[in-house]
């Protein structure tokens, strides 16, 4: 039996790293599956969680979470195919344009 | 008693007419005003004989003001001296109106001059029968918009304007001291109204002192003499007198009515009214006596050489109004006010007289360019010469008696009295002379008029000749109310008595044989003023030349007026105002108003130039700092817990 506190840690690490790659990254791809390795550490923490406990409530969340995260990126990936037309750059430093 | 009510509103009503339809009126315009200053006037005959009847009204009409204890009421009082100055502002205005019908004939802003006229003859009733000093001082104020707004009557005159201004600029240095001494009452007394301030100011406690410049003067001295500046400013007393002459740049009847008759002698009513604060401070009833007596002489030597008919008269009434102080100022509140009756009279005919010898010569004002005219315009002539004896104090005239009531009260009075008679003597001498001047070179000798002028001089309309001789006749008996010596003789003193228990009765126990010689001296003076201007002015005579060339120093003094224009000009308008003004206007405007505004745009857009950068456009960045600021919060809650 592997412990819980196992799971959290795998799942630190995960989000962790998730949240470097989005600061870091500069290509568009890299930030977005950088969000999508953080979604994914906090469906491990869920999962374990529920596990843990006996409850299914953790799981049913997971499930809502893996939709969300699937929608928001058929719609970014949308975005980025539109910035990728019109501006021919999918790199994020080239999109500045809100700066003061 | 609320029709009394009537007199002010119907003059008002008048202007409100003439002032709104003039347009669609033109020149019928000028019969509404005409029709509510003559029904004024019937209402304010029926005053004064409730007046004489025992009847005094004192009533309020509405609060106008009322917060916390302070409430203001609009109220009105007739009383002995309102009624008396009811009927000479009523019996002068509804003439004058009456002559401008003729003087102001074919004059572009004829209904607009009506309505002017209405509306000073509405704000002069308001000022005379208020019973509080603020109703008093809309009334004061009023009086003065009209002044101006008459003075500067042909705007398109460059000169005209200037003078309303100037009118306008000097009578509010002396609104400025009504104002101060208004406060003060406020402040010591705690109302305005006239008859809860005289009662109060006889209760001894009120009469505290002040220390100003490290001497003592009491409350009293003090509103007094505020009040005093006041009435300098209004009635063109030293040193506050400059704009008098120049208000002479207004039409004629407005010269008559506003600056001889009336308006000139609201700073006399003012003091007279207000004789229970005045009486009790003798420092303050010496500077009123003084300043009257030094105007007295200082106007008359000016008027000795100037050439300009109108002007000669305004130093006149300057000169005449000192009088009036003068008498105030010795405690003869009663005579002061006689003689402002008497001189609106023979001042305000001596003003529509020459009114009448400018219409006949089409303008012509200056008195070289007269002469001879005594047997072309016969009625003016003969009006001239009783409102000059009035004027001269030759009896049986009006000027006589009340000229001589003040001389003698002044030669009675304690202290510096027999130095004011003399002053009084002296300027006696002089108006005579100057009057008489002014007759001989207008009416007598040879012509000097244009050829073309010449041709066209011709008698004025019935219209305005009749209110002249109107004017004539009280000029040559109203004097009569004022008989010296009879006793029971001096009846305008008598009707006038109650309001002035604390005047001085110096002359009381004086001897008639002393009053005979004194008016026997004062008399001997006119003729001699009368018969020296005869003697160089009836005819061509070279010795008015001589001697201002002898004393050509002081010929070009008093025919500049003594620079005084000049000085004011070079202390006030160039010295302090400009050079105030500069200051203010770098210092004041440019760097702290405007280096304020200049300075916070200027430190908003630096703020704003620096914080701006903060706004990369880099989204990581933005979620870098929202990480950041989560990983502050968390921690700050576990440090704080």
């Amino acid at each position: 039996m592997i412990p819980l506190s196992w799971y959290i840690l795998l799942s630190a690490g995960l989000f962790t790293i998730g949240v470097v790659g989005v600061l870091s990254r500069r290509n568009v791809f890299i930030v977005l599956m950088s969000i999508e390795l953080m979604l994914n550490a906090a469906n491990i923490n869920l999962v374990a969680f529920s596990h843990y406990l006996q409850s299914l409530t953790g799981q049913i969340f997971v499930i809502f979470v893996i939709t969300v995260a699937a929608a928001e990126a058929a719609v970014a990936l949308a975005i980025i195919i539109l910035l990728a037309r019109n501006r021919g750059s999918i790199h994020v430093d080239d999109f500045n344009i809100m700066k003061g | 008693m609320l029709k009394y009510a009537l007199i002010p509103l119907l003059p008002f009503a008048g202007f409100l007419i003439a002032g709104l339809f003039g347009k669609f009126l033109k020149e019928k315009a000028a019969y509404f005003p005409i029709a509510g200053v003559v029904v004024a006037f019937l209402l304010s005959v029926s005053a004064f004989f409730d007046v004489l009847g025992g009847t005094i009204i004192n009533e309020n009409l509405y609060s106008w003001i009322s917060i916390g204890t302070l409430s203001i009421n609009v109220g009105l009082q007739i009383d002995q001296l309102t009624s008396v100055m009811l009927l000479v502002v009523t019996t002068l205005s509804s003439l004058i109106h009456i002559y401008s019908v003729g003087y102001m004939h074919g004059d572009k802003g004829y209904a607009r001059f009506f309505s002017y006229l209405a509306l000073f003859t509405f704000f002069m009733l308001v000022l005379v029968m208020a019973n509080s000093f603020l109703l008093m001082f809309v009334g004061w104020e009023g009086v003065g918009l009209c002044s101006y707004l008459l003075i500067g009557f042909w705007y398109e005159k460059k000169s005209a304007s200037d003078a309303g201004i100037k009118a306008f600029v000097v009578n509010r240095v002396g609104d400025f001291g009504f104002l101060l001494g208004m406060l003060m009452i406020f402040v010591t007394f705690g109302t305005l109204n006239f008859s809860e301030v005289f009662k109060a100011v006889a209760d001894p406690a009120a009469n505290y002192n002040y220390l100003i410049f490290g001497s003592e003067i009491s409350v009293i001295t003090l509103i007094a003499l505020l009040l005093f500046v006041g009435a300098m400013g209004k009635s063109a007393q030293l040193p506050l007198y400059v704009w008098l002459p120049d208000a002479m740049e207004g039409p004629t009847p407005v010269s008559a009515l506003i600056h001889a008759a009336t308006m000139v002698t609201a700073g006399v009513f003012m003091v007279a009214r207000c004789a229970p604060i005045f009486s009790l401070s003798p420092t303050a009833m010496n500077v009123v006596a003084i300043v009257g007596g030094l105007t007295a002489v200082f106007a008359a030597t000016i008027g000795l050489v100037q050439n300009d008919i109108k002007r000669v008269i305004a130093y006149s009434t300057i000169s005449q109004l000192g009088y009036m102080f003068l008498g105030l100022g010795v405690g003869a509140f009663s005579a002061g006010i006689f003689h402002l009756t008497t001189h609106a009279f023979f001042k305000g005919l001596l003003f529509l007289a020459s009114g009448s010898v400018i219409h006949a010569l089409s303008g012509e004002q200056d008195m070289r360019k007269m002469g001879a005219l005594k047997s072309k315009i016969k009625t003016t002539w003969a009006v001239f010469v009783i409102g000059t004896l009035a004027l001269s104090g030759i009896p049986p005239f009006a000027g006589f008696f009340s000229k001589d009531e003040i001389l003698w009260s002044a030669y009675n009075a304690h202290g510096i009295g027999p130095f004011l008679w003399f002053l009084g003597i002296l300027g006696a001498f002089m108006t005579a002379f100057y009057s008489f001047r002014l007759i001989y070179l207008t009416f007598y000798g040879k012509s000097r008029m244009d050829h073309e002028a010449e041709h066209h001089v011709h008698e004025s309309p019935k219209v305005m000749t009749i209110p002249l001789m109107i004017l004539a006749f009280f000029s040559m008996f109203i004097g009569f109310l004022g008989m010296p010596i009879i006793e029971h003789g001096n009846r305008f003193s008598e009707f006038l008595a109650p309001l002035f228990p604390h005047a001085e009765h110096a002359t009381e126990g004086a001897s008639h044989t002393a009053e005979l010689g004194a008016m026997l001296i004062s008399v001997v003076i006119a003729i001699a003023g009368w018969r020296l201007a005869q003697g160089f002015y009836k005819t061509a005579s070279v010795w008015p030349d001589k001697i201002a060339e002898k004393f050509k120093g002081v010929y070009t003094l008093l025919l500049n007026k003594y620079k005084v224009d000049e000085v004011y000009n070079y202390i006030f308008v160039d010295g302090l105002v400009h050079k105030l003004a500069k200051v203010l206007y770098t210092i004041g405007d440019v760097k702290i108003i405007d280096g304020a505004v200049n300075g916070l745009a200027q430190a908003i857009s630096s703020t704003s130039e620096r914080s701006r950068k903060l706004q990369t456009g880099y989204v990581q960045q933005y979620a870098f700092s929202m990480g950041l600021g989560l990983v502050v919060l968390v921690g700050l809650y576990y440090v704080l817990r």
